[in-house]
């Protein structure tokens, strides 16, 4: 310990001088720019001028990764990922891959958000009455939140493997095993539970906050006027936390839409192209292909960018609704 | 099932029984427990059992491996086998070898006389037995130690720099009257809205360019600035009294001074939240290391386990102990620090 105090000692001194000397520059509050300084740095370098640069290689082809040597070529590809001879048929599409990781991901974002939603409100109502040792009960919920992706993809990968505990439950009731990730329906369906498994307890714990903010004389009030448990629900509880309800809807389709560790464990997309959704595009068009087309996987990024936009604005539109809604009442 | 969701904590029914609701609230709470630990359990009773027992179907819970005896005059351990022998009584047997349908098989006491059995009448004696061996072999076959040894690395160390960096801006964005500090702020909290995903191929530029391809520091520096830890902090500091800092500023203090031996102190436990969480993003993170780090020498645990398990004949007694240790710090995170992330989610909504 005194070892580390000791190195910690060291540390203060060996930046104080530069303070100092800051400090007789730049005057006593012009100082917190050298506070603020080493972090404007890091983001300045890996955040924003990553967003500039995206835009170059958007409007610019080859496979090189320097943008100065980087032919422009305009719109190019927006429409390599975007055109298709006919929309109503995903095969006659340049990039069919982009176009189908487009379909999943919303298909998957929309299942998993009411799924999610609708779980993670019961398992809340639940923790939410009166039950012993709702502490532990919750974090029962919430452990697999902070497992890897990684660690979460192998868990199940390991329970659906053909020799695994769900192939021994079929077989148990007399029916044959099942390659259940090789079946492009099932291994959509199983990315749904998994994603749902591993996710639940997080948006479990910011509605329970809410249930547990709404003050009790609201529902002692409803109590004298003996008003049936269906309606306490639909007319006090859901209207009450209708705001952390946006929160996790806005929030688990935000997250839904950036969907990759743990599907690309579990499936590496497949089967098919069955569960590849955007991320997983970008990251195989961008490094894992044997070709590395930057541009491609830099024009999905803005598209991607636009959509996750699009639903941060819906977010501040709901919630500003909501709120509007509460000062009527 | 109204009635059951909406009857509020706290409230008295029935002083002495059970109202029917509270048998579902339990049911469904304890179906939870075997859904959300049922499968980790599965795998950490998986990772102890033998390769052998790991291939049987169907499979169980349980790490049961079969049975083997030391015979004199055998070099090897011979599996055990509850067999019919001669005069159709059943014997435990150790087996010698085994041609075509007929094992030749000894009596462990008696292991002069050979007895034929038809394998389809004899049955492997399987014991409880956990074994460590898929643990040790992992330090001594793969360099399993070299990716501990990455991922503790890139997590302490970005831990570390994660907690200065922040809390250094925290303190000018809490306790300084700045030109512009406002558009910093906003700066910082709207990279919120640019998640990494989104800048992969420019970021991929900036790393490479640096020279910093296949090299841990290429994973650490671009986590370094986080907005919530900016966020979390700076509100943990407004509520510290600026009285302090003047006083300590009569004393001549240096504003580095100040920041280091009374904010820093006094922020000891937004701190704590800022680095359990950290702790956690970088130990689990996997899309950027997977793009930076491509050698396998600078692999971290997650990215090893992504290779591993991505091979077409799957070792899955090496890559269940595997899973195992890379599970092991965050559920020891869990069961003893749940408390701070709590507070950390509902403070700044991080996660």
């Amino acid at each position: 310990m005194s070892v580390f105090s000791a190195f910690l000692g060291f540390c203060f001194n060996l930046v104080e001088p530069v303070f100092r000397l800051g400090q007789k520059w730049l005057g006593a509050s012009r100082i917190g720019w050298l506070f603020v300084g080493p972090n404007l740095v890091v983001i300045g370098i890996f955040t924003f001028l990553p967003i500039v640069i995206n835009l170059v290689y958007a409007v610019t082809g080859g496979v090189n990764l320097l943008p100065t040597q980087r032919p422009f070529t305009g719109m190019e590809n927006f429409t390599t990922l975007l055109e298709c001879r006919d929309y109503t048929d995903l095969q006659t599409c340049r990039t069919d891959i982009f176009l189908r990781s487009i379909f999943n991901t919303v298909k998957f974002s929309l299942i998993q958000v009411v799924l999610m939603l609708f779980f993670s409100l019961v398992t809340a109502l639940v923790l939410n009455r009166k039950i012993i040792g709702r502490g532990f009960w919750r974090g029962v919920f919430f452990y697999p939140v902070l497992l890897s992706p990684v660690v979460v993809a192998l868990i199940w990968k390991w329970l659906l493997q053909s020799q695994g505990v769900f192939n021994a439950g079929l077989v148990a009731m007399g029916s044959q095993p099942m390659d259940w990730l090789l079946d492009r329906h099932w291994a959509f369906f199983w990315v749904v539970v998994v994603s749902i498994w591993a996710h639940m307890g997080f948006y479990t714990l910011i509605l329970l906050a809410g249930l547990q903010a709404i003050p009790k004389d609201v529902y002692e009030a409803a109590e004298m006027d003996a008003a049936p448990p269906r309606r306490v629900l639909s007319r006090i509880t859901l209207p009450l936390l209708m705001p952390n309800l946006i929160v996790v809807l806005v929030l688990v389709m935000i997250r839904a839409v950036q969907t990759f560790d743990e599907v690309f464990v579990l499936t590496g997309g497949g089967p098919g192209s069955a569960t590849t959704f955007i991320v997983q595009y970008i990251y195989l068009t961008g490094f894992a292909e044997q070709i590395h087309l930057y541009g491609l996987a830099a024009a999905a990024s803005l598209i991607l960018a636009i959509g996750l936009m699009a639903l941060t604005l819906a977010q501040l539109r709901l919630s500003k609704a909501g709120d509007a809604g509460k000062v009527k009442k | 099932m109204a009635n059951f969701l909406t009857r509020p904590r706290g409230r008295v029914h029935g002083r002495t029984s059970l109202h029917w609701t509270d048998w579902v609230s339990y049911a469904y709470l304890l179906a939870g427990l075997i859904v959300m630990f049922g499968p980790v359990l599965w795998l950490v009773m998986s990772s102890f059992k033998t390769e052998s027992a790991l291939s049987q179907f169907p499979p169980s819970f349980l790490p049961y491996s079969q049975k083997e005896v030391l015979v004199a005059g055998f070099d090897k351990p011979l599996p055990l086998y509850l067999a019919k022998d001669e005069q159709g009584q059943t014997r435990e047997l150790a087996q010698v070898r085994r041609i075509g349908i007929v094992a030749t098989m000894v009596d462990p006491l008696q292991p002069q006389t050979e007895i034929r059995v038809n394998i389809n009448e004899r049955q492997p004696v399987n014991e409880l037995k956990f074994a460590s061996g898929n643990y040790t072999e992992l330090f001594a076959k793969f360099s399993f130690g070299t990716y501990l040894w990455n991922s503790v690395f890139i997590t302490v160390v970005a831990t570390l720099i994660t907690l200065l960096f922040n809390s250094m801006a925290a303190f000018a964005l809490s306790k300084y009257q700045f030109t512009g500090q406002k558009t910093v702020f906003v700066l910082i909290i709207a990279t919120l809205m640019i998640p990494p995903t989104i800048i992969l191929v420019p970021a991929f530029l900036v790393i490479s360019s640096m020279g910093l391809l296949n090299n841990l520091w290429g994973v650490i520096l671009p986590a370094v600035a986080t907005p919530t830890g900016v966020f979390l902090l700076r509100q943990y500091m407004l509520t510290i009294p600026d009285e302090l800092l003047e006083a300590a500023r009569m004393d001549n203090a240096s504003e580095w001074r100040i920041y280091w031996r009374i904010i820093l102190p006094l922020a000891a436990p937004a701190m704590a939240v800022l680095a359990i969480f950290s702790f956690m993003w970088r130990w689990n993170d996997f899309l950027w290391p997977l793009i930076v780090l491509s050698r396998s020498e600078h692999f971290t645990l997650q990215l090893a386990l992504n290779a591993f398990q991505g091979e077409l004949n799957t070792q899955w007694h090496y890559l269940l102990a595997m899973t195992v240790i890379t599970l092991i710090p965050i559920t020891l995170v869990f069961t003893f620090l749940q408390k701070y992330i709590a507070t950390g989610i509902a403070s700044a909504g991080v996660k």
